[in-house]
């Protein structure tokens, strides 16, 4: 089924959802159950990859789903305010998603709402600020 | 009297004829004066240690980052650094002798760096393999990475190269020998250890 169809058969149950090509967007109030309904029946049962982008203004979390047994992929983008940096884990949905989550909270700080262990994952506990940010401003190097 | 000689590369055992042979004060008989020269020899202790540690210096398991590959490949039979008696990688730092720090020290590995050359007996060594064990590497500006394994540790050996060959590891374990066995070399003239 292309992923076409699963946005059109998804937009009488979620208002905010968007289509483009293989991608889908939605808000992040709607998230979660999107998710579930994205594993439990159109079988999303492998979250292959989740990462974020930082545009500047906003940010936008971006989980790559693929089903193991027809092999296709959809991408499934979120966007997150600057600000107010939370979005709902979908560790529930893919208990996988729990280190992703983490190495995005240590690099661009967006925070995972009910994550159950929000943790720094490659950076040292001491460190401040997340160095993926466009705003991070880094001082520092050899001989300071 | 024989003695070690000073500051050689090989020390090779010198024979010092004009001293006596402590063993001439116990007993004229030449057959056992000769019997006891022939076989026995005197040198400062910390020596004869020393000669023993470089010959078989046990390094550390120890790899960090691309330069571990190198360091593996040393080992391994084409480079065969077991030529030289230092194949026994251990993997405790409590049976290790040297530490190669093989690759990049991120602040986040640091402590562990540390915690493991201070769980290292003495007497210990420290070689830093590669440019990012050396000062950072390209990633010296970076907001993670330690900038050179001398922030954290004594260095001995410093060898360049990104990653240097297991030739180059080969030559940097052969100038630690040097220094191993003669600690004045490296202080007055390294280049001298280069032979």
């Amino acid at each position: 089924m292309e992923s076409n169809k699963v946005a059109e058969q998804l937009q009488e149950y979620f208002q905010s959802i968007g289509n483009n090509r293989k991608v889908l967007t939605v808000s992040p109030d709607e998230l979660i159950p999107l998710m579930y309904r994205l594993r439990d029946e159109y079988e999303f049962n492998y979250l292959t990859d989740e990462t974020a982008v930082d545009y500047g203004d906003y940010f936008e979390v971006i989980y790559n789903l693929s089903r193991v047994p027809q092999g296709d992929i959809l991408m499934v983008k979120t966007k997150v305010d600057k600000e107010k940096a939370e979005v709902p884990s979908v560790f529930e949905v893919w208990p996988g998603a729990i280190w992703f989550e983490r190495e995005i909270f240590d690099l661009l700080g967006i925070k995972f709402t009910n994550h159950p262990d929000l943790r720094r994952i490659l950076l040292d506990d001491s460190f401040e600020g997340h160095p993926l940010r466009k705003d991070f401003q880094w001082v520092g190097g050899r001989e300071v | 009297m024989v003695c070690l000689e000073e500051r050689s590369i090989g020390m090779e055992i010198k024979k010092d004829l004009q001293t006596k042979h402590p063993v001439e004060d116990l007993t004229d008989d030449p057959v056992i004066i000769e019997q006891v020269k022939r076989t026995i020899t005197l040198a400062p202790l910390e020596k004869i240690l020393n000669l023993a540690r470089s010959n078989s210096l046990w390094p550390m398991t120890f790899g960090l980052a691309c330069c571990a590959i190198e360091m593996m490949a040393a080992g391994g039979p084409r480079f065969d650094l077991a030529r030289f008696g230092y194949e026994v990688f251990r993997p405790s730092p409590r049976q290790a002798d040297v530490m190669i720090i093989a690759g990049t020290i991120t602040k986040k590995m640091a402590p562990f760096v540390k915690r493991l050359y201070e769980q290292m007996p003495e007497p210990k060594w420290v070689v830093a393999m590669g440019s990012c064990a050396i000062s950072g590497g390209p990633f010296v500006d970076s907001y993670s990475v330690v900038p050179g394994a001398d922030k954290l540790l004594p260095v001995d050996v410093y060898i360049p190269g990104c990653p240097p060959r297991p030739d180059a590891l080969i030559h940097g374990m052969l100038l630690l020998k040097e220094k191993v066995k003669n600690p004045k070399v490296v202080e007055e003239k390294p280049w001298k250890a280069i032979k």
